[in-house]
């Protein structure tokens, strides 16, 4: 039987042991943000040594390490977690629920990522960190010596486990718990595409799982798939990457775009205009993402149909994109724009994107990309869309939320000059990437040669990365600078949303009564029609919440010491880790906990009456 | 108040929030697994000639065992149907008995499992000998896994729960389960389909 | 103020209107039941004859395969009942990047070009 109230806990014990998806997702998002500074000091070594040619600041081994790990990081354990901790924040408090449908789940999901991402990086420290590249494609990764790549494959093992958890809760969330009135149709666009972005990962990371599953068998246990002595095909594994990869870059991009929604209509004063079309543009660019991953296998020899199949498929993704630019662009019209930082990322977003949109149609022509492929085109075509996509996403989500996450405002000044250095020094570095590849410099390579016309351009590309460095910096200054900025935080822009009606800090159980939701933007609808509070769905009643449990770190760290004893082949390591790990789904099983309920008058003393 | 919310509903699994979360995250959940075992297929399918200069498939396979294999396991998900008629009806009885009936069908599909990799490896098939060697054995063997976790997750609840009643809680417990043996047997269907049936016959 | 205990025995039998429905799904179940042992028996015949040629064998052993898995999905696991809409999504979204998955693997893997 549930108790009344939960027990007193420290501070560190009640974050380790949390269940709270606002908790979880301030911790995805400071994971994240640890990682996005790994990589981009990463991004930074790279640039370094191609600053000039024929320099020897990395040796050639620590560049494709380093390399590598860029990617990986950035992708695996910078971008999404941070996207995934503005999905645990927001998006229960857009739908108006008190939690997510699986807190514990929630929880596990978070210290799986953490835990994948750490080991990923104690190779670092281990005699080497992977060096096959972000795509660790067979042959070359199967026969990479050390133990690099083992710790790529538990890593990403680990952390998509945590990953593939996180989009099933989120997906049931947004199905069941919805408040009264909120409609689907009703939803804000960040939960809409946090919904089709959880169909992504649902779908796209079970095939990583077997491709990095046969990866291992075949490194670690004497499999056969990719040897080509035994009958093996190689081929495979790109396909299986692919399968997930096309997908995952969707992933990456949908919840910026949901961001942009947000932030573009709440400071234009407008309401999203064609709501309906993005969102079926949002659903199409989901389905579509998953008929066109072989166009990062134009040149693998599937022959002409094949190759012209999945060209066509790919240039289409290009209009339900468009539809979404230009409902953007629609949305701004006529609006009282407010140029905050979070809102000239966002301004900021649409030519960079559209840019990196064009060469991706250009790249999408298969018979083109036989000269595209492999070359530095093809990395500022990917820089383009991701950092013009989605970190700049990321950046306007971060200023835009902050003070809802945080209890302050990030100053606006200093915010300014991180935009504009950032988005010069982006410009800077990858345009130019585009005619170095068209001139002919391959990607992923260590050095080149003098006298090839490469010069000039890579130094340029360097000199933006010290830019975006430089304004990384500010960034990090204004976090620290700005927290006396206490005022004005429950609703700083005048939101549209339901975010914005609760409390900041937010409160445990997000609402008191249940809110009742009568139109698109609840809290607009309010504003204009209402006396501006969210009307209630229910009588003030007790609020039942789950307890919170130690057990995911407890089997996060078991799967962690199961794949140590994988990597180093000790197989009493394996038994034992996993041992830990199904040992504690038992106890989690067995072990019936129904949480607790906060009393009404412990709601009221929070200022949680209405 | 607390007399009517103690009656047997008709969907005891569903009654709750939290059951509904938990039947509605299981099947999501099984929509991933579909795009795994096709994973795995797909990579059967592409390795299954790759015999290299080891036995393959018409070497080794034998229908009698498969097809007995396979009605252990078509019985067993009728058994879990039973349970679940059982549980609705409110017979917790009748759903632990048919509970332990599946669990008993399992284990005799896994014991003629295990019997099956060993006489393969005896006939020189190891795991490391081909492609179609270790294709054959990740997919079938991945199978087998699920097989496992699903016996040791029945035989679980079965003890935990063996005098509690029905409850809202365990109700939606062993639904998943049953949920899962089912998603257990599907994939059999196509095993014993495009890895035994093809493989003799093709 | 009480509470529903979720761990509480839940007492009573199925309304009468349950146990009628319940009585029809045990016949419908066992019907089922009795045509997949049928389906699995003709498939596995199928392709131990010696009479039915290879080129027939094949397609009709996998629709066999998918008309029984659809019946296990229907049936057994009851996506056929009502408020299982979004079930029926994910599942069948999942079958459709299976079936993509395992036709670019069988068909795209370089041995032959298309």
């Amino acid at each position: 039987m549930s108790n009344s109230s939960a027990a007193q806990k420290s501070v560190v014990w009640d974050w380790l042991t949390t269940v709270d998806h606002k908790k979880i997702g301030i911790m995805y998002f400071l994971a994240g943000l640890f990682f996005f500074t790994i990589a981009g000091i990463e991004a930074m070594l790279i640039r370094i040594q191609l600053m000039f040619p024929e320099m020897a600041f990395l040796g050639e081994q620590t560049y494709n390490e380093v390399l590598t790990m860029h990617g990986t990081t950035m992708l695996f354990l910078a971008a999404m977690p941070m996207f995934f901790g503005f999905m645990n924040f927001v998006t229960p408090l857009q739908i108006g629920a008190r939690d997510v449908a699986f807190p514990f789940v929630n929880s596990l999901g978070f210290w799986l990522f953490l835990f994948g991402g750490l080991l990923l990086h104690v190779s670092y420290f281990t005699g080497g960190a992977p060096d096959a590249g972000w795509t660790a494609y067979a042959p070359l990764s199967t026969t990479s010596e050390g133990q690099g790549v083992d710790y790529y494959i538990l890593g990403l093992q680990v952390s998509g486990a945590g990953t593939l958890m996180s989009g099933i809760n989120f997906l049931v969330t947004i199905v069941n718990m919805r408040a009264p009135g909120m409609s689907m149709m009703r939803m804000p666009l960040f939960t809409w595409t946090t919904f089709v972005t959880s169909m992504l990962i649902l779908f796209a990371f079970p095939a990583l799982t077997v491709g990095l599953l046969l990866l291992m068998l075949d490194r670690t246990f004497g499999g056969a798939f990719f040897d080509i002595g035994l009958g093996g095909n190689v081929v495979i594994y790109q396909h299986l990457f692919w399968i997930f990869g096309h997908p995952e870059v969707y992933i990456l991009i949908l919840p910026a775009f949901g961001i942009f929604s947000e932030v573009i209509s709440t400071f234009a004063k407008k309401r999203l205009f064609g709501y309906s079309a993005m969102v079926f543009a949002t659903m199409i660019i989901g389905f579509l993402g998953f008929m066109v991953w072989a166009h990062h296998m134009f040149t693998v020899g599937m022959g002409p149909v094949a190759n012209a199949i999945f060209a066509v498929a790919t240039m289409a993704i290009a209009v339900p994109t468009g539809i979404k630019i230009f409902n953007w662009l629609l949305t701004l019209w006529g609006g009282r724009i407010k140029f905050t930082t979070a809102n000239l990322f966002a301004l900021a977003f649409i030519p960079s994107f559209v840019l990196g949109g064009v060469t991706g149609v250009q790249l999408a022509m298969s018979a083109a990309d036989y000269q595209f492929h492999d070359t530095y085109f093809v990395v500022a075509h990917f820089h383009y869309v991701i950092i013009g996509g989605s970190v700049f996403g990321i950046f306007a989500a971060t200023f835009y939320w902050w003070p809802k996450m945080f209890g302050y405002r990030l100053g606006e000044g200093l915010g300014k000059i991180f935009f504009w250095l950032f988005l010069i020094g982006f410009h800077l570095t990858f345009f130019i990437q585009h005619f170095l590849g068209l001139v002919g410099m391959p990607r992923r390579v260590a050095s080149y040669l003098d006298g090839q016309g490469f010069n000039e351009m890579n130094l340029i590309s360097s000199l933006g990365a010290f830019m975006m460095a430089v304004a990384f910096i500010f960034l990090v200054v204004n976090v620290i600078v700005s927290r006396k900025n206490t005022t004005n935080v429950t609703d700083p822009w005048d939101g549209r949303t339901l975010e914005w009606a609760t409390t900041t800090p937010v409160q445990e159980f997000n609402f008191a009564q249940t809110p009742l939701i009568r139109d698109l933007d609840a809290l607009w609808y309010e504003k204009m029609n209402g006396n501006g509070k969210i009307k209630a769905a229910e009588p003030l009643d007790e609020i039942h919440m789950p307890n919170g449990s130690i057990l995911p770190i407890i089997m996060s760290s078991g799967l962690v010491v199961a794949s140590f004893g994988v990597i180093y082949e000790m197989y009493l390591l394996i038994a034992l880790g996993l041992l830990i790990n199904f040992g504690c789904m038992f106890v989690r099983s067995i072990k019936e906990d129904h949480g607790y309920h906060i009393p009404v008058s412990e709601i009221k003393k929070q200022g949680g009456e209405s | 108040m607390a007399q009517p919310a103690h009656t047997l509903p008709a969907h005891p699994e569903k009654a709750t929030l939290e059951g509904k979360n938990k039947y509605l995250g299981f099947w999501f959940f099984l929509g991933g697994e579909t795009v795994l075992f096709a994973s795995l297929f797909g990579t059967y399918l592409a390795l299954r000639g790759s015999t290299a200069d080891a036995p393959g498939p018409a070497d080794l396979f034998h229908l009698e065992l498969v097809f007995i294999m396979t009605m252990l396991l078509l019985t067993s998900s009728l058994t879990s149907v039973f349970a679940v008629i059982s549980m609705k009806k409110g017979s917790f009885k009748g759903m632990i008995m048919w509970m332990w009936l599946t669990v008993a069908l399992g284990l005799g599909f896994l014991g003629f499992e295990i019997y099956e990799f060993y006489e393969y490896n005896h006939l020189g098939l190891g795991y490391t000998s081909s492609a179609f060697a270790s294709s054959f054995y990740s997919l079938v063997g991945t199978h087998g896994a699920h097989v496992t976790f699903g016996i040791g997750w029945i035989i679980t609840l079965l003890i935990r729960y063996r005098k509690a009643g029905i409850t809202l809680t365990n109700a939606s417990k062993f639904y998943t389960a049953v949920l899962y043996w089912h998603f257990i047997d599907v994939v059999w269907v196509f095993i014993f389909t495009v890895v035994y049936l093809l493989g003799v016959g093709a | 103020m009480s509470h529903v205990d979720p761990s509480a025995r839940l007492e009573g039998k199925a309304s009468r209107d349950t146990e009628r429905s319940l009585k029809r799904e045990t016949k419908a179940q066992i019907a089922s039941f009795v045509f997949m042992i049928f389906m699995t028996s003709t498939a596995f015949l199928t392709v131990a004859s010696d009479a039915i040629p290879t080129g027939f064998a094949i397609p009709f052993i996998l629709l066999l395969a998918s008309v029984q898995v659809i019946m296990q999905l229907y049936y057994f696991m009851h996506l056929n009942s009502k408020g299982n809409a979004w079930a029926n999504v994910m599942m069948w979204s999942g079958l459709f990047v299976a079936a993509m998955t395992v036709a670019s693997l069988m068909l795209l893997i370089g041995v032959t070009k298309y």
